[in-house]
């Protein structure tokens, strides 16, 4: 999706992660559900179609295992060759951790703050001083739409706890 | 013709100050909420039905309605502009909606979207009104093995031609049916797979997961990579009309996309998510250039949006005439009507024609109303652009969390969205595409109903399924598509390997 300057080409450690991740998802789907109670094609359990799609999922990554080349897209692959960068994503993650547990034990507005505070700061081109602003002023509007405007039940300040 | 005069009447309704009020708040609304990300028709239909207690059903339906149709375009806005999706429908116009905006012609391609939007919109309504009886009667005449693969069609269509490989996108909607089964179990009422979480009684939310795979895992995947450089690109007067060239490639695929609307909208089980997506596979099969498709293919905006308009209208058939929603947010609408006392169903039309065509009648004046908005406003949106994303991303994120905490007021959406947002960043870079989970969750409980209860009405005989003349022959189709796109795949890739030998590697 995004033009990128040096796309790398599918690795074969990309390709055994995707289909061991199918194998162990459907295994474990089809795992839990048949622990429920599968019944038979007519009377069907609620166990029986996790189960089934638990071992198509886990098929599929077996194929996949088998025939790496059919996990190609062809002309139009996905775009995903950037290098990772654990701060900006880090700091993304913090941010609604912090918004998660702010909203608990501090309410929407220290919750709002810290939430764009630290996903802004997950970009290396905004400075302290932007991620403040930008966090001062979606608070205020978060509070005057959402609180005000909409009515979300969501309580500004919440001491103790 | 008896029709035609209740139509009048209905319209004489709709047309009532009052109730023009009402339709034009929802519309303005709901195109609004549509622009916003992270609160999609969903949350803003639960968020202010509240506030309809009050009023009369005819006007509140028709505010709610306007909300509804209203979202599908200003979703669109989004999509094209930010490549966060308010709603399922729209996933697919971000695959080519987005890649125009990049390239500077977001004008352009939010243009064709409202002229799509409001072409299949039209085009719904007058189907709406033509066919509801007919409609009906097939529908009625579907058994669950016809639902069944119907569905299978739409999701293996949906999941083998959108970008990628065909195996990964069809594991990426088994993946989507397996989220769909977290939750209580409508036959037997035993909790599947919540693992001790009481929140997860009602299943996942819809809108946690789209927001969290789109909207989180977007920014996870574009902080520090887009550079303000790239979103500069020359948003002049020029580039907001689309050329003549875009009407051009556009005018068919949304012929196309309202007809491939239209039909999915009216089925019941099937809503504007599949429309969309089916319509976009149509167009990308039937190109002389499918290649350009993700890549900014200004008819992979013009068809979907024309499919999910039409659909989103024609959605209402059987909502409103069997009592049967196509999607969340028709089961939402159907709620909605229960509370103000009507019971949607056959008898609806022939006991209050009034609602029905007066209801009818305000989707049209609706539609026209939110033209007229969005052609001045356009320009206003396409400017959202020169905001560096830098700056977008973080009210983003807390746009998706406060939008997703108002739909049930509970925190654990919002962690969900988070789980859905990191899952969604790891699926990305391992080759797989997301867009597909969504449908795959969305038709889950449905598919596997349609595949109980038709398996429970022929005593455990698979062959049913091939039996049924309708059944056979979709089942046969979607084997067919499997085939032929994977057999297309493996050629292409023949060809390239040898072209690159060739080459001197």
């Amino acid at each position: 999706m995004d033009d990128d300057p040096s796309p790398r080409p599918p690795s074969a450690r990309r390709d055994l992660a995707a289909a061991m991740l199918l194998i162990a998802l459907g295994g474990a789907v089809a795992w839990v559900g048949a622990g429920y109670r599968i019944g038979t094609l007519g009377r069907m359990g609620p166990g029986f179609f996790p189960l089934a799609l638990g071992l198509i999922l886990a098929g599929l990554g077996v194929v996949l295992l088998v025939a790496p080349s059919l996990g190609e897209g062809g002309e139009d692959e996905p775009a995903d060759g950037a290098p990772a960068d654990p701060r900006g994503w880090g700091l993304v993650v913090a941010g609604m951790a912090a918004f998660l547990l702010l909203t608990r034990h501090g309410g929407m507005v220290p919750a709002t703050f810290a939430l764009v505070l630290l996903s802004a700061l997950g970009d290396r081109r905004n400075g302290l001083r932007t991620a403040v602003a930008l966090a001062l002023a979606m608070t205020l509007v978060g509070v005057v739409l959402f609180r005000f405007l909409l009515g979300v039940q969501m309580p500004l300040f919440v001491w103790g706890r | 013709m008896q029709v035609l005069a209740e139509m009048w009447n209905g319209f004489s309704i709709a047309l009532a100050p009052g109730h023009l009020m009402f339709a034009f708040i929802g519309v303005f609304v709901g195109n609004a909420i549509g622009v916003l990300p992270g609160i999609g028709p969903l949350a803003a239909i639960s968020m202010l039905l509240p506030v309809t207690y009050g009023i009369a059903p005819t006007a509140a339906l028709m505010m709610l309605a306007g909300l509804y149709y209203g979202a599908q375009y200003g979703g669109a806005i989004t999509s094209i502009l930010l490549n966060v999706p308010g709603v399922a429908s729209h996933a697919v116009t971000c695959l080519d909606g987005y890649p125009l905006a990049r390239q500077g012609r977001g004008g352009a391609a939010l243009f064709m979207a409202m002229f799509a939007s409001f072409l299949g919109a039209s085009i719904g309504i007058l189907l709406i009104t033509l066919f509801s009886p007919v409609m009906v009667g097939v529908a009625l005449s579907f058994g669950p093995a016809e639902y069944f693969a119907v569905m299978v069609l739409g999701l293996l269509a949906a999941s083998v031609l959108a970008r990628g490989s065909p195996v990964k996108g069809i594991a990426m909607v088994v993946l989507g049916l397996c989220l769909g089964v977290v939750g209580s179990d409508v036959n037997s009422g035993i909790m599947r797979f919540t693992f001790g979480h009481p929140e997860l009684a009602d299943g996942l939310s819809i809108v946690a997961l789209a927001m969290g795979l789109f909207g989180v895992a977007d920014s996870l995947r574009n902080v520090n990579r887009i550079g303000d450089a790239a979103l500069r690109g020359g948003v002049a007067a020029r580039a907001v009309r689309p050329g003549r060239e875009d009407l051009r490639r556009s005018w068919l695929p949304m012929l196309r996309g309202t007809s491939v609307g239209a039909f999915f909208g009216a089925l019941p089980g099937t809503g504007a998510a599949i429309a969309s997506f089916m319509a976009y596979a149509v167009e990308k099969k039937l190109s002389r250039t499918p290649e350009r498709f993700g890549r900014g293919a200004i008819e992979g905006v013009a068809a979907p949006e024309a499919a999910n308009n039409a659909a989103a209208q024609t959605a209402f058939i059987p909502t409103l005439t069997l009592g049967i929603p196509g999607d969340a947010v028709m089961a939402l609408m159907l709620g909605a009507l229960m509370i103000h006392g009507i019971q949607p169903g056959p008898l609806l039309v022939a006991e209050h024609p009034d609602i029905f065509w007066s209801l009818v009648a305000s989707f049209w004046i609706g539609n026209v109303m939110l033209l007229v908005l969005n052609i001045p406003l356009i320009g206003i949106w396409v400017r959202l652009l020169r905001v560096p994303y830098r700056m977008i991303y973080p009210a983003v994120l807390f746009f998706i969390c406060i939008g997703v905490y108002s739909v049930n007021n509970n925190l654990f959406d919002v962690g969900s969205v988070l789980a859905f947002g990191i899952g969604g960043m790891v699926l990305v870079r391992l080759g797989f595409e997301p867009v597909p989970i969504l449908l795959g969750f969305v038709l889950g409980p449905l598919l596997e109903e349609h595949f109980r209860r038709a398996l429970l009405l022929s005593r455990g005989d698979l062959a049913v399924f091939v039996e049924r003349p309708v059944s056979a022959a979709l089942l046969a189709a979607s084997a067919a598509l499997v085939a032929g796109t994977l057999a297309a795949r493996l050629r292409d890739r023949r060809r390239t390997a040898a072209r690159h030998r060739a080459d001197g590697g």
